[in-house]
């Protein structure tokens, strides 16, 4: 599963991590909503902290695994 | 760098608001590209967009500047502000409102007009 998948590049990424989950939008495996809370993104921008997602997802967003990623993060404090 | 990828360097470093999106404001080809472009239109920017479709070339090459692996790209004033989430994210908080006044000047809402560039079209001379 494509969830599961993803779903453990980003707890390997940010083990830190208080929130995370990934939720398939449409149920075809490919539209990805990415939730995230960690305090290894407390102090970066907005923008930092997605691609901070980004390069943990870096395969997937390569190999077509990933047709539409949402991301939604923040930090800790 | 190539042709095209300096063509979209300079639509990045000229252009006040630059936004890479599905499709054009006219016809937009995916929810996201609408997502970024209502949050900019908003906001009140002059946004100038590039159609990612007209060619996979162009989606490579703009990666390669950019860095950033999804669609739409926002930029202000040749700065990445992110894709369709953080520009919502941005645009409802009213920090967009904010950076755009701050880059381009307290009146940026005066120039608010949309276009469409083509960086396939041959360079002018």
């Amino acid at each position: 599963m494509a969830v599961d998948r993803l779903e453990s590049l980003l707890k390997d990424a940010f083990p830190d991590a208080e929130e995370l989950s990934v939720e398939d939008r449409t149920g075809g495996g490919d539209h990805f909503q990415v939730t995230l809370a960690a305090p290894s993104l407390n102090g970066l921008s907005l923008l930092d902290q997605h691609r901070r997602v980004n390069a943990a997802l870096a395969a997937p967003l390569s190999d077509g695994t990933i047709h539409e990623l949402r991301i939604k993060t923040r930090g800790t404090t | 760098m190539s042709e095209l990828g300096q063509k979209i360097k300079d639509v990045i470093d000229n252009e006040p608001v630059a936004l890479f999106m599905k499709g054009t404001p006219q016809f937009i080809m995916c929810g996201n590209s609408d997502r970024a472009l209502r949050a900019l239109r908003e906001a009140g920017a002059p946004v100038t967009a590039v159609n990612i479709l007209a060619d996979p070339a162009i989606r490579q090459e703009l990666q390669e500047v950019s860095g950033w692996p999804t669609i739409p790209q926002v930029f202000v004033k040749g700065e990445l502000v992110g894709g369709a989430d953080i520009t919502q994210e941005l645009a409802e908080s009213g920090e967009l409102a904010t950076l755009l006044e701050q880059r381009l000047g307290a009146d940026y809402r005066a120039s608010a007009e949309e276009r469409v560039v083509d960086v396939l079209a041959p360079a002018q001379r």
